[in-house]
């Protein structure tokens, strides 16, 4: 099912939570929304679901226009955030929930509902625990029995909200490996949201980044890592260092002098340089333009050596990664250029 | 090496040490303050209910039950029972319906409507009473059309049950609030995302998640229904063997000193009062995490 957010608005007491957004997302492709906190992540999904209605624009699934359908009629699977599962019925009753409150018509009957259901529990790993209650569960398996009853009901496209965000490191590291099969083997359309940049770029196919209710750059993990579109992309995602630069004449300066960094610009005038602290190679000092500072602080970070690095009497230190056993040390001066780099203008 | 002891384990109970206690009183100030509590609830709390059962009993057993013969005592305690089988099903309903509205939804000019919810445990009982006095009684503008259809409410049934409406449907609303708040929306959003609609919803996942808490209202709306006293006497019009409730009855007997009577009809609604206490209890000893967490009756 193809998904269509066009020019969408939210307003919650005239504040905007979602600021014009539009997205399209691609049948059977596995998206994570991701940003900050109360960036408006948790809005989008649930405008997509149904729970919230937009302000202003529209949804679109396939080429029916949803926005005015309710969110029983849109027929998504919503997996909430802390859960949210039934604490009164067993893990069988939550699962056949939504089959079961179906109209007499469409209901299929009592057994096929439980066969149904024991089938779900053994997609998710669950099988023999159907008889436990929510609160007789781990975090991990309460989070596979939300996500069984939201793939009980066939939905058309599966939300979830933060799955693993409540979970302890080593079982959010199963679960998504887990997740990724559960997408290839359904075939169902995806979106997630997360705040863990890690979680979306192993996970998703493609990567929405939002931030103050607008969409910064939409693409696959690839794309967004190495091309970032704008300075919050290039912060948010990974590691980066960034330094106050003047572009013109096609060059970089910094202080009065080339780096050595050909511009894609001819002269935008004062400009921001991000580049990423491993990508960055060492130049001999004196040996041409390079950026060159001196060491102000250094650690090791397991296999590398990061350091902390005054250029040309900045104040903001630039950081870069030097191999474990690099003598570098209080004082030094080191000379380097970064590999690959991007010039945002200032402002 | 792994070590055992420095596994951190919530069971574990770490006994505080004497000096680390918050309050610092002596024990023998402990113990005297203790001791002032238990003889204070001795006197006020424990003393009356005895005297209520001694006073009954007083004539003998035979005397006790021959009160509940009186053909004017059994309508009261029929009475009593009909306005409380009537008031608090209403009640019921209402304080869900209020509970819900407060709790699940955000609307122009809620806290107001949580104070009015409050309005009857802040207004005195004969207050309530005076106002349906005035709203249907014969000074009002109503009177004329209530009497054309033949309605009587006031100094009949129908103005105790309003009253006794008005004086008790606070206990559930108040009880279900807090709970319901703490709950929140989203096992509802879930059965709706699931496709249930809002009865499905209401009826398979709202009210199994307030069970113990709407028990726990009812039990007190119940216990209020049948002992009030003060709205009820001013819009009874005290009419023996028609329109006067066990605390009424109880009222007349005393004024009669018709003393054996007057406990023993007062030694049900003791009962009553013991009855609800035990269950109270229970549901607070059983279910506690499900009551409202932030106040306790
Ligand atoms: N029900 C609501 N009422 C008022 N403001 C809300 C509501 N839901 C979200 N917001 C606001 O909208 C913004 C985006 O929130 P949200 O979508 O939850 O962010 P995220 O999920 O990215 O953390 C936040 O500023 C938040 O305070
Ligand atoms: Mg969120």
């Amino acid at each position: 099912m193809d998904i269509r957010v066009d020019t969408v608005r939210k307003e919650f007491s005239h504040y905007p939570a979602l600021n014009d957004v539009s997205l399209d997302i691609r049948s059977g492709e596995l998206i994570a929304l991701l940003g900050p906190s109360g960036s408006g992540k948790t809005t989008l999904l649930r405008l997509i679901a149904g729970l919230e209605m937009p302000t202003a624009g529209r949804i679109y699934f396939g080429d029916e226009d949803a926005s005015s359908k309710t969110v029983q009629e849109r027929n998504v699977g919503f997996v909430f955030q802390a859960y949210a599962l039934f604490r009164n019925m067993t893990v069988l009753d939550n699962i056949s929930f939504g089959l079961s409150v179906r109209p007499r018509a469409t209901r299929p009957p009592k057994a096929e509902i439980r066969r149904r259901a024991l089938e779900l529990l053994d997609l998710v790993q669950l099988t023999g625990l159907e008889k436990r209650y929510p609160q007789q569960l781990s975090g991990g398996q309460r989070q596979r029995v939300a996500l069984a009853r939201a793939l009980a009901i066939e939905p058309r496209v599966l939300l979830l909200d933060e799955p693993f965000g409540a979970l302890d490191a080593q079982v959010r590291k199963e679960l998504r490996k887990w997740l990724r099969e559960i997408h290839d083997r359904t075939g169902h359309t995806t979106v997630f949201v997360t705040h863990d940049q890690e979680e979306a770029l192993e996970l998703a196919d493609r990567l929405v980044v939002m931030s103050q209710g607008k969409i910064e750059q939409v693409g696959t993990p690839d794309e967004v890592y190495d091309k970032p579109n704008g300075p919050f992309v290039f912060s948010f995602i990974g590691e980066s260092s960034s330094m106050p630069v003047t572009v013109e004449n096609h060059e970089i300066w910094v202080g009065g002098r080339a780096i050595g960094l050909p511009a894609p610009h001819d002269a935008i005038g004062e400009a921001v340089l991000f580049f990423r602290p491993h990508d960055v190679e060492l130049v001999e000092d004196g040996s041409g333009a390079a950026l060159a500072g001196v060491v102000a602080a250094s650690r090791r970070v397991g296999g590398t050596r990061r350091v902390e690095l005054e250029v040309g009497g900045n104040p903001n230190r630039v950081e870069i990664d030097l191999p474990f056993d690099h003598p570098a040390g209080e004082k030094t001066r080191i000379a380097f250029r970064p590999k690959r780099w991007r010039v945002y203008p200032k402002g | 090496m792994f070590e055992p002891e420095v596994v951190y384990d919530s069971r574990r109970v770490i006994p505080p040490a004497d000096h680390a206690r918050p309050t610092t009183e002596r024990p023998w100030v402990r113990r005297l303050l203790i001791a002032i509590a238990i003889a204070f609830m001795a006197l006020v709390l424990v003393l009356p209910l005895v005297l209520v059962f001694t006073e009954a009993f007083r004539k003998g057993a035979d005397a006790y039950f021959a009160s509940f013969s009186d053909r004017q005592s059994q309508q009261a305690i029929y009475l009593t029972l009909l306005v409380a089988a009537i008031a608090v099903p209403l009640n019921l309903v209402f304080g869900v319906a209020a509970a819900w509205c407060v709790a699940k939804y955000e609307f122009w000019g809620k806290s107001f409507l949580t104070t009015l919810i409050d309005l009857p445990f802040s207004v005195s009982p004969v207050v309530s009473g005076m106002v349906y006095v005035l709203l249907f009684g014969a000074q009002s503008a109503l009177h004329p059309l209530l009497k054309a259809y033949n309605i009587e409410i006031i100094f009949a049934v129908p103005g105790i049950v309003l009253a006794t409406i008005f004086v008790t449907f606070p206990f559930i609303a108040r009880e279900l609030i807090p709970l319901m708040q703490d709950q929140g929306n989203t096992d509802e959003e879930a059965a709706l995302s699931l496709g249930a609609t809002g009865w499905q919803t209401f009826a398979r996942v709202t009210l199994p998640n307030i069970k113990w808490g709407l028990l726990y209202g009812v039990l007190l709306c119940n216990a209020r229904a049948m002992g009030e006293f003060g709205a009820v006497s001013v819009v009874s019009g005290h009419i023996r063997g028609k329109t006067t409730t066990m605390p009424l009855d109880i009222e007349i007997l005393y004024n009669e000193y018709n003393f054996t009577a007057a406990f023993a009809v007062a030694s049900l609604l003791a009962l009553l009062a013991l009855v609800t206490l035990v269950f109270k209890t229970i549901l607070e000893f059983r279910f506690g995490d499900e009551l409202a967490g932030t106040r306790r009756h």
